[in-house]
């Protein structure tokens, strides 16, 4: 409660970055004593890491201060606190949190703990709902991660006229840097490693498709802060990340519509192999795949974006400092 | 014996908040910050096997990268100078230009 | 055998803990950024090597002792790398250290 107050108070945007990632912190040590281990680990990964990266770059663009608002907001606090009032009224009638026979732990939660390891075969409870029997709405999350990237792009899509001069500059700072390149190179394939452990391992233990993503796409982002947006872009250009941010969703999309033609409704995995349980596990590891290339593709694409406006800034305060001498 | 182990973390970790709110200059905090990612990793650690759930252990391993990439990305990107690339020129020195690790 | 083996974990888990402490301790009394440093990131790692050891000591599973030396490994990589890097770019962007004589502007300008 303290962090989020500092949050809204701080008029400082650096401090209140670190204050996030702080947040994202605390709120990932709040899953692991509720005992919830996926969530934790997203949260981790996602709140406390990405977030706080791609804040960070976009206030380097911006500046640090915010500006003090120029009226006091006394009309929007009292709504506020309206809607707020009424809503604790509305909750105190709720049963006690973590009720055994609160109608909301009695209504479908049941059926997915008892049938879960009986229709689906795999010891992970959460990746079999938000996989199987939620499917319909995880679809719809990689839809929305999809369009924030494309919105990304629509927006920033930076020119790419000016990156031969770049490479020349930045070729020649190896020594400088050489401690912390060496060590990133060691490490950036066991990181990839790691994502692909994550993401195949999610039927057995916390993981899955988002987190996945998630950890691919800090690899490179480590490995562009350090070595430049043009070495990182001989690999992941920017053709390759678009193709692979719809190619997840169309693929996503395709068990879907095989489904169907296979007999069964929409997302129904029975219909894909001989026995349910076959069809179970051959549907959740392909759209988990979708999942994961959707998400690292699309971190890599706002980073990407973000990054080359940086530069360009960079580079034009530096040849404004050269002029005004 | 791992509950003790436990509660010195947790009065480590304190002390090294205190460290970030108190620290003088920019760097102070983010060693403070630094400290305070590698103490949550073995804190992790410690509470998975409190816990019985060798999971933790993911978390742990996802979080002691997160918390090198951002220790990079905050120095890269806070204005400091930090990975910037040193300009060539000759008259860059005198003015104050920092040197960019 | 199952005994002794507790003892030294325990033994291992208290030391690291101990050390873990005492840097945490050091970073708040020491008057000085690189001092400071020197005390967080030596001890940073020492206590995780320790503490890690005890953890793998009296654990069951290949696969959990399999991922403390992951975890062992990953923070003896990354724990020097970090102190260097914020190490170095304190110096070069001019915060001075405290040294007991009048020689600091000669080191920040290397």
């Amino acid at each position: 409660m303290a962090v989020a107050i500092a949050i809204v108070r701080t008029r400082d945007l650096f401090a209140v970055t670190m204050l996030l990632s702080i947040y994202g912190l605390l709120s990932a040590s709040f899953f692991v004593t509720l005992d919830a281990v996926d969530v934790a680990f997203t949260e981790a990964a996602v709140g406390a890491g990405i977030s706080g990266l791609l804040m960070l770059v976009a206030i380097s663009m911006t500046g640090r201060k915010e500006a003090k608002p120029k009226r006091k907001p006394f009309i929007a606090l009292l709504v506020v606190s309206l809607t707020a009032g009424l809503l604790f009224y509305g909750i105190s009638d709720t049963p006690d949190f973590a009720l055994a026979d609160a109608p909301i732990h009695n209504h479908v939660a049941p059926r997915y703990i008892q049938d879960s390891m009986a229709e689906i075969g795999i010891p992970n409870i959460v990746t079999s709902v938000l996989a199987s029997y939620r499917a319909f709405d995880t679809f719809g999350e990689v839809v929305v991660i999809f369009t924030a990237g494309m919105g990304v792009i629509a927006l920033l899509s930076a020119s790419s006229e000016n990156t031969q001069s770049k490479k020349a500059a930045e070729n020649t700072l190896d020594q400088q840097h050489l401690v912390i390149r060496v060590v990133t190179k060691i490490l950036f394939p066991f990181i990839l490693l790691f994502a692909l452990y994550v993401q195949f391992h999610g039927d057995f233990g916390p993981g899955g498709g988002f987190q996945a993503g998630v950890i691919f796409a800090a690899a490179v982002i480590l490995y562009t802060m350090l070595f430049g947006l043009s070495k990182a872009t001989k690999v992941f250009s920017q053709s390759l990340v678009q193709f692979v941010a719809a190619a997840g969703v169309l693929l996503y999309a395709s068990v879907g519509i095989a489904t169907l033609l296979l007999g069964g409704r929409f997302f129904d995995y029975n219909a894909l192999a001989q026995t349910p349980v076959a069809g179970q596990h051959i549907g959740i590891l392909v759209i988990e795949l979708g999942v994961g290339c959707t998400v690292a593709a699309v971190m890599m694409i706002i980073f990407f974006s973000f990054h080359e406006l940086a530069e360009q800034e960079r580079q034009a305060n530096k040849d404004k400092n050269r002029e005004s001498l | 014996m791992i509950i003790a182990a436990t509660l010195a973390i947790f009065a480590a970790m304190a002390l090294a908040l205190l460290r970030a709110v108190l620290g003088p200059s920019l760097y102070d905090r983010i060693l403070a910050v630094n400290m305070f990612g590698t103490k949550t990793v073995l804190l992790i650690a410690l509470l998975g096997f409190l816990m019985g759930r060798p999971e933790f252990l993911d978390i742990a391993i996802v979080y002691a990268l997160i918390n090198f990439i951002s220790v990079i990305g905050v120095l890269r990107y806070s204005g400091s100078n930090a990975f910037q690339h040193e300009d060539k020129t000759q008259d860059s020195d005198s003015r104050g230009d920092k040197w960019i690790p | 055998m199952d005994t002794l083996i507790n003892y030294v974990s325990g033994f291992c888990l208290c030391v690291g803990a101990l050390i873990c402490v005492s840097g945490a301790v050091g970073v708040n009394r020491f008057n000085d950024f690189y001092t400071r440093m020197h005390a967080a990131s030596v001890t940073d790692t020492l206590g995780a090597v320790l503490i890690l050891i005890g953890l793998m000591l009296i654990s069951e599973q290949l696969i959990v002792i399999a991922k403390l030396m992951i975890i062992l490994l990953l923070g003896l990589i990354v724990g020097p790398t970090t102190s260097h890097v914020l190490a170095k770019s304190a110096l070069k962007n001019g915060l001075k250290p405290i040294l007991s004589d009048k020689r600091s502007d000669d080191i920040s300008k290397n």
